[in-house]
């Protein structure tokens, strides 16, 4: 009775044309969000397009320059890279979060991003890291900075023919370091309350340099917290700092109440966790 | 009793069932098939309180492969009443109703009809064209609406049972209420120099059983039904179909697969009478699977309740007053386990004046099963919180204080019988000597201890034990093995016959072939069909007597039974000729079967009317993030007194079950409704029960006082383990903050607002 047809593309014109050609075909990465909501029946997609056979949408390359990240990587290749953990130990650590071993073998980054749940544990990392997504249309390529990305909950800025082709992060300057913070009940298998990243560069007298603030869970999208990051630019990261920053991200959420916790609650921990993420991103900054 | 030495009890065999379970080949619920297999779906009310103004199927009968369409009016109203054991009865016009809506839907999620179709997308289409119209109802989600005097009434025919609250007239939504007394309270709280007094609230939790309810039932044109299910009991499911469908139980047979969890959840029927009559309709047998969602929304969870609780003590320590409310929501029907809370909230403490009253109130959420020692959490959380509170007002250590108060052998239970031999005494020096509770905590820590009372069930079981002509035997039951109680059952043959375990085949057998045997649940299989099981080892055993006798042409009391290793049977006189007859195994005695008399077949069948009642400690250590809210348990230990372990890993295993249970309910457990009493969290997701790494490795001491009710001492022991830790939890957070929670569960939004971090909402 239900038929659905699956594609597997091998290029990006490929995908597009598909995608382009039904508009009711879904982009199937790893399926742990999209397959969770077919079942659910909150999406009843005509075709799926499995963009994992297509060669430019899997894969992490690092360069001088930085990394590009094939948005259909599976979460498990991310967390096993030796390197990509060094440069990067907030974002890995965000995607370590996503579910478990079994999830992580299949979820990706680009997954994370265009579910765009605003809960979405790496997009606030991302956020702080400075990434820009590389998205894929009939008429070419664009590039989006990633706090553009997500413009609601399951909101993209994505097209119905377009596709996100890889997330590229810029190599960060010495001493410079990320770091991931959320907020669950539990200790895992669970979404979000609330979540926050941050990006610190000091100079060698340990003054910061450069910083940048996210949060997650606490508004429509992940938001990058332009107060919480200039209050930290110029101190040496001392308690009052890290308290105006806290003020900051919390004054920037604007959360619901819902099942998950009360939007007095998300307010106050973001800032709790934005300072925590803060703390360590500038510890292992100061490590480099 | 005590000087008995055993060979096998005591000892940790694999499960005859373990390779099946752990590699999947396990047959549960859902993995039965059947040629012509139809697939059948419910079809829910999306309103949590509605009058049915119509319900039209011809849409949905019209799908194709849709071959049965059957509503309310297809299951017939009963008044019959199933008992259970002397005092216990099941409702079956409630049970009924609540298979499916006859004239109001009371519940999101209740149901109001079902589809069987030949695939699942069929049925599923088709329940979507079945076309309800509802006359939506205000909701009455808590205890407060429920009895506001304009709320509106979920039964109009409702009285309150028992005592009702002076002043109550005409129909209401205390459908029960009952009370306890013993003493003066007023005088003996006047004399008090002690006195506390909290409110205490928890929230509607669920059992949260891995495996969802599902069956296979099959009505043939002979009238002849076949049923499939995973249920905690064959008999009880035949029985509430028989009942329920005014049916001949002689007419259904119940086969039940394995079980993957129940706690209580799985002794009402949900989807087989439903079943039953889609098959029966269709003329072809029919599946029936709950997704997790209906399992939330649509089967029993327990109950949310409000308890109002004052203690008074002596500077001493000695308590000597209590007096308690408790209010329970019961769902949708009467049977909230609020009498049992009343009955095991003092249980622990000889408390000389008492007032305790409770009531069963009707609330538009699914109507609530039993779930692990049903009521006592509950009323126990608020009871050890204030001896928390007494301890601390005193300045006394907190199992000081309760060993001063603890009940002991010879004392009056608050609900009436006197106490035989009890260990709570000997649990709580255990606690106290154990080196968790001595132990330094952590600056972010604070440490928990809490009591906790259960009845345990005794009920009726039967067993048949099968020697075969190689000295191996077999023994059938009719319980569901839930908690390791086949190989227990194996185990407790082998004692008798001196067979080794692997030589035992357990088995759980259906309605047909079973003797009747009273459901899974009360704690009761180890104990009481443990005792049919035994009685039918040693029936064995004096028929081997009777066998030597006749080999050896001597009377049968010249025999003796030696229940070695192996067994077997000596004569206690010599030979005619003056020579020692050597001994008979049962080895050889089996051999000899058919030469001796043909089969050896053992069996019994027991009505244990009472059961030992079991108690615990729980020391619970929690390590509390203040600027988060968020809490973990750092450290758990669980003491209990378990009559005799029979197998003593499924004794942890039960101990350590029950306190994470316990744990999930007190910190992050919540049914979560809208203001249109539709429920959010449907889901593992979002209805927080502990994952594997959220709890530490929960320690056990298993301390042995025997009951004298059973021949090896067993006492129940499923059932404590959830009673303590809701409180030992909430301690351990008033220890690590400060601040006295009254409110589950623990939350770490709940817990900033507690501290006064962020405001309520
Ligand atoms: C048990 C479980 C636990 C989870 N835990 C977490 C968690 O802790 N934190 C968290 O953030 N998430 C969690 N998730 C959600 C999910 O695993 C993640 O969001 C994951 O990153 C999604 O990636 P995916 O490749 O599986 O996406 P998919 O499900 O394949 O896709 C998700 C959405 O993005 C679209 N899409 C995917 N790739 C592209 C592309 N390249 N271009 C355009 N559109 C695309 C799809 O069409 C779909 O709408 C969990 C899920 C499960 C089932």
């Amino acid at each position: 009775m239900l038929s659905i047809r699956y594609e597997a593309p091998r290029s990006i014109a490929e995908a597009i044309h598909l995608l382009a050609s039904d508009p009711g075909a879904h982009v199937l990465a790893g399926g742990t969000d999209l397959l969770v909501q077919f079942r659910a029946g909150a999406k009843q997609p005509s075709a799926f397009i499995d963009v994992k056979r297509i060669p430019d949408l899997v894969g992490i390359s690092l360069d001088t320059n930085g990394l590009r990240l094939g948005a259909a990587t599976p979460a498990a290749a991310i967390c096993e890279h030796a390197e990509l953990g060094r440069l990067w130990p907030g974002l890995v650590e965000a995607v370590h979060l996503i579910g478990s071993a079994q999830i992580q073998g299949r979820g990706s980054v680009g997954g994370n991003l265009c579910n765009a749940s605003p809960a979405a544990d790496t997009t606030s990392a991302l956020i702080a890291d400075r990434a820009e997504c590389v998205i894929a249309g009939p008429g070419g390529e664009r590039v989006v900075p990633a706090e553009r990305f997500c413009t609601g909950p399951g909101t993209t800025i994505l097209r119905r023919d377009e596709l996100l082709v890889a997330v590229v992060l810029p190599r960060p300057p010495a001493r410079t370091a990320d770091a991931y913070f959320r907020l669950i009940p539990r200790s895992e298998m669970d979404i979000a309350v609330a979540g926050a990243g941050a990006s610190v560069t000091l100079d060698a007298s340990g003054t910061c340099t450069a910083a940048r603030v996210a949060v997650g869970a606490v508004a429509p999208t992940a938001l990058l917290v332009d107060a919480a990051g200039q209050a930290l630019i110029g101190t040496r990261l001392d308690e009052a700092t890290l308290s105006l920053a806290a003020a900051a991200a919390s004054a920037a959420a604007r959360p619901i109440s819902d099942k998950r916790g009360t939007a007095a609650y998300r307010r106050h921990v973001v800032g709790v966790l934005a300072k925590r993420a803060i703390v360590s991103a500038a510890a292992r900054a100061r490590e480099r | 009793m005590s000087a008995r030495t055993y060979r096998y009890i005591g000892t940790r065999p694999i499960r005859h069932d373990g390779l099946d379970k752990v590699t999947g080949r396990a047959n549960y619920g859902a993995d039965f098939t059947l040629p012509g297999l139809l697939q059948g779906v419910v079809v829910r009310s999306p309103h949590a309180h509605a009058r049915i103004v119509s319900i039209e199927t011809q849409a949905a009968e019209a799908v194709p492969g849709v071959k049965a369409v059957i509503t309310g009016k297809d299951i017939p109203e009963t008044s019959a009443r199933l008992a259970l054991g002397a005092e216990g009865a099941f409702d079956l016009h409630d049970i009924g109703d609540n298979l499916m809506a006859h004239g109001k839907a009371l519940y999101e999620g209740h149901a109001v009809a079902a589809v069987a179709a030949t695939s699942i997308d069929a049925a599923r289409e088709a329940a979507k064209l079945v076309r309800v119209v509802y006359e939506p109802l205000e909701p009455v989600m808590s205890i407060e609406r429920a009895i506001a005097p304009d709320a509106p009434i979920l039964h109009a025919d409702m009285v309150t049972k028992g005592r009702p609250l002076p002043g109550t007239t005409g129909p209401t939504n205390i459908a029960g209420r009952m009370e306890l007394k013993r003493g003066d309270v007023d005088q003996a709280f006047a004399g008090a120099d002690v006195v506390v007094e909290r409110e205490f609230r928890t929230s509607t939790v669920h059992q949260g059983y891995i495996e969802p309810h599902a069956c296979v039932a099959r009505s043939g044109e002979d009238g002849q039904i076949l049923v499939w299910c995973s249920t905690q009991g064959g008999f009880i499911a035949r029985d509430f179909c028989a009942l329920i469908l005014g049916i001949d139980a002689a007419r259904i047979k119940v086969i039940p697969s394995e079980i993957g969890g129940g706690f209580g959840g799985k002794i009402p029927v949900y989807l087989e009478p439903v079943a039953i009559v889609l098959s029966h309709k269709a003329g072809r047998p029919v599946k029936m699977v709950m997704s997790r969602s209906e399992v939330f929304r649509a089967s029993g969870p327990t109950s949310g309740t409000r308890i109002r609780m004052k203690l008074g003590a002596k500077r001493d320590g000695t308590i000597v007053a209590a007096q308690a409310s408790l209010w329970y929501e019961a769902g949708a029907y009467r049977g909230s386990p609020s009498g049992a809370g009343a009955m095991c909230c003092l249980a622990s403490y000889a408390i000389p004046n008492f007032f305790v009253e409770a009531h069963d109130v009707v609330v538009n959420k699914p109507k609530v099963a039993a779930y692990r020692a049903p009521g006592s959490p509950m009323a126990t959380f608020a009871t050890e919180s204030l001896v928390d509170e007494v301890a601390r007002a005193i300045g006394m250590d907190p199992i000081e204080l309760r060993l001063k108060n603890a009940v002991a052998e010879g004392d009056h239970a608050p609900y009436g019988p006197v106490y035989g031999p009890i260990g709570l005494k000997q649990v709580l020096e255990a606690a106290r000597a154990h080196p968790h509770w001595s132990a330094p905590l952590g600056p972010s820590q604070g440490r928990g201890v809490a009591c906790g009372f259960w009845f345990n069930a005794g009920l009726s079981s039967s067993a048949t034990v099968t020697l075969n002509g190689d000295g191996s035997a077999g023994v059938v039951t009719g319980n569901p093995d839930i908690g390791g109680t086949r190989v227990a059952q194996a185990m407790m043959v082998a004692e008798e016959l001196g067979i080794p375990v692997e030589r035992v085949r357990p088995s759980v057998a259906d309605t047909d072939t079973a003797g009747y045997t009273d459901l899974t649940g009360g704690s009761r299989v180890c104990y009481a069909t443990g005792m049919a099981v035994i009685r039918a080892a040693q029936d064995i055993a004096e028929q081997l007597r009777s066998r030597a006798a006749t080999i050896w042409n001597v009377d049968r009391d010249r025999v003796a039974w030696e229940p070695g290793r192996p067994g077997r049977v000596i004569a206690l006189d010599e030979s005619p000729d003056g020579s020692v007859r050597p001994p008979l195994t049962i080895v050889e005695l089996a051999s000899k079967m058919a030469q001796t008399g043909g089969p050896i077949v053992g069996r019994a069948a027991v009505n244990a009317p009472m059961a030992g009642p079991g108690f615990a400690a729980h020391i619970c250590d929690l390590d509390v993030d203040k600027e988060t809210g968020r809490s973990t348990v750092a450290r758990y230990t669980a003491i209990q007194d378990v009559g005799k372990a029979v197998h003593p890993s499924f004794v942890e295993g039960q101990m350590q079950g029950g306190a994470a249970q316990g744990i999930g309910w007190a910190l992050n457990e919540e049914y979560i409704y809208d203001a249109d009493g539709v429920m959010e969290n449907a889901g593992f997701l979002d209805y927080r029960m502990p994952v594997a790494s959220d709890l530490p490795m929960i320690d056990t001491v298993l301390v042995e006082v025997a009951n004298p009710l059973h021949p090896y001492g067993v006492r129940g022991v499923g059932e404590v383990p959830i009673v303590p830790p809701l409180a030992a939890v909430a301690n351990a957070m008033r220890d690590a903050t400060g601040v006295r929670f009254t409110e589950l569960p623990l939350s770490p939004s709940r817990v900033l607002e507690g501290l006064g971090t962020i405001a309520k909402g």
